[in-house]
């Protein structure tokens, strides 16, 4: 096993693979999490009823592979609109949707943690809806949402392995194409599962700690 | 701009080939979900024994499951393990890959689930006079049902939808495979993947909404 | 002043407020007695703008209320409401709860709220407890915390919505305490209260509701000696 063909430029190039993956995975999160925030917000301000096309389309989301997604995507920019997006713009685009729908669940879960009494407390001193959100709401529910959305950045990171679909050779992919090459499958699989692993189980850990601290008091 | 013709009858007289497709996607997900549980249920056990080794199986199985992408799980049961000559069909594959990540997460849930019944409820059993196998039947197992039941309806989706990997490891027998397959032949991208996306939205809300009139008549406390 | 004039205010079919007609003067305290669901605590939300009407006036010192122009948020400086459950803003200390809204609405600067903060904490008992976080405190002491929040707005008029009735018994008394002190320095006060001793010590008027009517109002010595209402009779009975 030790005995490997893999040279220090096969390295940088699983490198360069863990990169875009973290690439990919930082933009989507921030975009994701910036509209999932404004979906969260119009789901609880709107109600269940008058808010239910944007829920639906949400729902699309949560229960279409994110494969097909993103090969939709790809087709229906390409092909449909006969746009010449890189494979890149539309990964960044679906996985932003895809963080969003998510996201937007954990903020209405946050919000509605927030006891209506504790809202009404707010208003009662006079503050406007927009300084009840700021000093009482985003405070009180972020300790809720926290833990949950690190899990989600997390697992978008994770299912950020998806975009080899649109050529986009982000780190298993780059393994992929190693493998491939070198025919040294487990010990390849390996070093990327690793860097996987790296990332994700102390930022878990992390969530874990913090759900739990936070339920105690 | 729209140059593009949709042909949407050209793709729906695929639709009884992607129907079978759609049948196995729900077989290997019922299948590695049944086994997951199974799995579960002994790693949640191997977590509660003292013993170091069974502690550090579970530990790891479940950490690993966690925290690294479900295709990095299938690429590990047919590819990596192919370095030690184990040759899986993809099918075979594909169904411990999702059986294994569906193991550790629903392990993960069990152990919250038995964390979050006080062991009050175990001892009041006990007062009462049943041994400790009957009290963890009667009086902890239905309540960590109830707890696990949100969860378990969840990864069954996940399941569903981490099906749509096997085409990764060669498997062309599911809804995402025989779409992938009749793309290569018709070219009409677009219209077959938009129809095998509506069959995946229909089948987990089937489960997503059977679950929920499930849970209704289970848990009425 | 507060003027309400034939207020109705429905729960969906419910009706819970058929028509409430009520004054009450400026250094006034009324309380306001009667059965679960009679409407007695929907009535202090409407004051102050928590909940639209359905039909009617209230109008505090000549603004109405419910009129769409009205600045609800500029309003509601003027009126301090208490509620039954504890409200404290869990993520700030004692002293964060009391200077956030004279700072972020009033536009107060640090030191200036501080100081307001702490003299109305020093008056309702907690002046001990400034950097601590309301988890830490007994029911009693958040109420009496929630007091102080309000009053650090400096309103002209309080409102107590059962404020004693989701604490244990021997906690009742430093609330009512206090109660007692802001109607005796000329707070004008409306209280929704299960207290009946107390209402007859503080109160200059006792108001009894029942199913969403005000069925008789008067001094204490006239409603607690002499009740005209037949229904007020017999609930003066059952809690004596």
């Amino acid at each position: 096993m030790f005995d490997t063909a893999l040279s220090a430029n096969d390295l940088v190039f699983l490198a360069k693979g863990a990169g875009i993956t973290i690439v990919v995975t930082a933009i989507s999160v921030v975009i994701g999490t910036i509209l999932g925030i404004i979906f969260g917000v119009i789901r609880v301000q709107l109600g269940a009823v008058l808010s239910a096309p944007l829920t639906l389309f949400l729902d699309i989301f949560r229960s279409v592979p994110l494969l097909i997604q993103l090969v939709l995507a790809n087709a229906f920019v390409g092909m449909v609109l006969q746009l010449q997006l890189s494979g890149f713009f539309v990964a960044c685009m679906v996985l932003s949707l895809y963080t969003s729908a998510y996201c937007a669940e954990i903020v209405r879960g946050g919000i509605d943690a927030v006891p209506t009494v504790t809202r009404r407390a707010a208003r009662s001193l006079g503050m406007s809806w927009g300084q009840d959100m700021r000093y009482i709401v985003m405070p009180l529910a972020t300790r809720v949402a926290l833990p949950s959305w690190i899990g989600l950045a997390l697992g978008v990171m994770k299912d950020s392995a998806l975009v080899y679909v649109v050529q986009v050779t982000e780190l298993l992919k780059s393994t992929q194409i190693l493998i491939t090459r070198l025919q040294e499958p487990l010990f390849l699989l390996l070093i990327c599962g690793a860097f996987y692993f790296i990332i994700s189980f102390p930022l878990a850990r992390f969530g874990g700690y913090l759900e739990k601290r936070w339920s105690n008091d | 701009m729209f140059d593009y013709t949709f042909q949407w009858k050209q793709a729906l007289a695929r639709l009884p080939k992607m129907l079978d497709g759609a049948v196995i996607t729900m077989e290997v997900a019922i299948i590695s979900m049944l086994l997951g549980i199974l799995f579960a249920i002994l790693l949640t056990m191997f977590r509660q024994t003292k013993s170091r080794p069974l502690n550090a199986i579970a530990t790891t199985w479940i950490e690993i499951a966690r925290n690294t992408p479900a295709l990095f799980q299938i690429y590990m049961a047919h590819f990596g393990v192919a370095s030690f000559g184990i040759h899986f069909s993809p099918f075979t594959s594909l169904l411990i890959g999702i059986t294994f990540n569906n193991a550790g997460y629903l392990a993960e849930n069990f152990r919250g689930a038995l964390k979050a019944i006080p062991d009050t409820q175990a001892r009041a059993g006990q007062s009462l006079g049943m041994s400790p196998v009957q009290s963890f039947r009667y009086i902890v197992l239905p309540q960590m049902l109830r707890i696990s039941f949100l969860p378990m309806t969840n990864q069954m989706v996940w399941a569903i939808l981490m099906t749509s990997l096997g085409v990764t490891v060669g498997m062309n027998s599911d809804l995402y495979g025989v779409t992938q397959d009749l793309n290569a032949l018709t070219f009409r991208t677009f219209e077959l993947f938009a129809i095998a996306g509506v069959i995946f939205y229909i089948i987990t809300k089937v489960i997503t909404l059977s679950a929920r009139l499930i849970a209704a008549r289970l848990f009425r406390y | 002043m507060i003027e309400i004039q034939n207020v109705r205010k429905s729960f969906g079919q419910l009706e819970v407020l058929k028509g409430i007609d009520l004054n009450v003067e400026k250094g006034e305290v009324v309380t306001v007695i009667g059965g679960s669901g009679s409407g007695k605590s929907t009535l202090l939300t409407c004051i102050n703008g928590l909940e639209p009407i359905v039909s009617g006036k209230i109008l505090v010192d000549g603004t109405e209320v419910h009129a769409k122009s009205t600045d609800l948020n500029k309003l509601r400086q003027k009126i301090g409401i208490v509620f039954q459950q504890f409200n404290a803003f869990p993520h700030l200390t004692v002293m964060e709860n009391v200077t956030l809204a004279p700072r972020k609405v009033l536009g107060m600067g640090k030191a200036e709220a501080e100081a307001i903060a702490e003299k109305h904490l020093n008056h309702v008992g907690l002046g001990d407890k400034l950097g601590t976080y309301p988890t830490r405190l007994s029911g009693g002491q958040q109420q009496r915390m929630a007091i102080a929040r309000a009053l650090a707005m400096s309103p002209d008029y309080m409102l107590f919505d059962e404020v004693t009735s989701a604490l244990d018994p021997q906690l009742v008394g430093e609330v009512l305490e206090t109660l007692k002190m802001l109607a005796e320095e000329g707070m004008t006060m409306i209280l929704v209260t299960h207290e009946m001793s107390f209402a007859r010590d503080v109160s200059d008027r006792v108001a009894f509701f029942h199913k969403g009517i005000m069925a008789e109002i008067g001094t204490p010595a006239e409603l607690f000696e002499n009740p005209q209402h037949p229904e007020t009779q017999s609930f003066l009975a059952s809690v004596r």
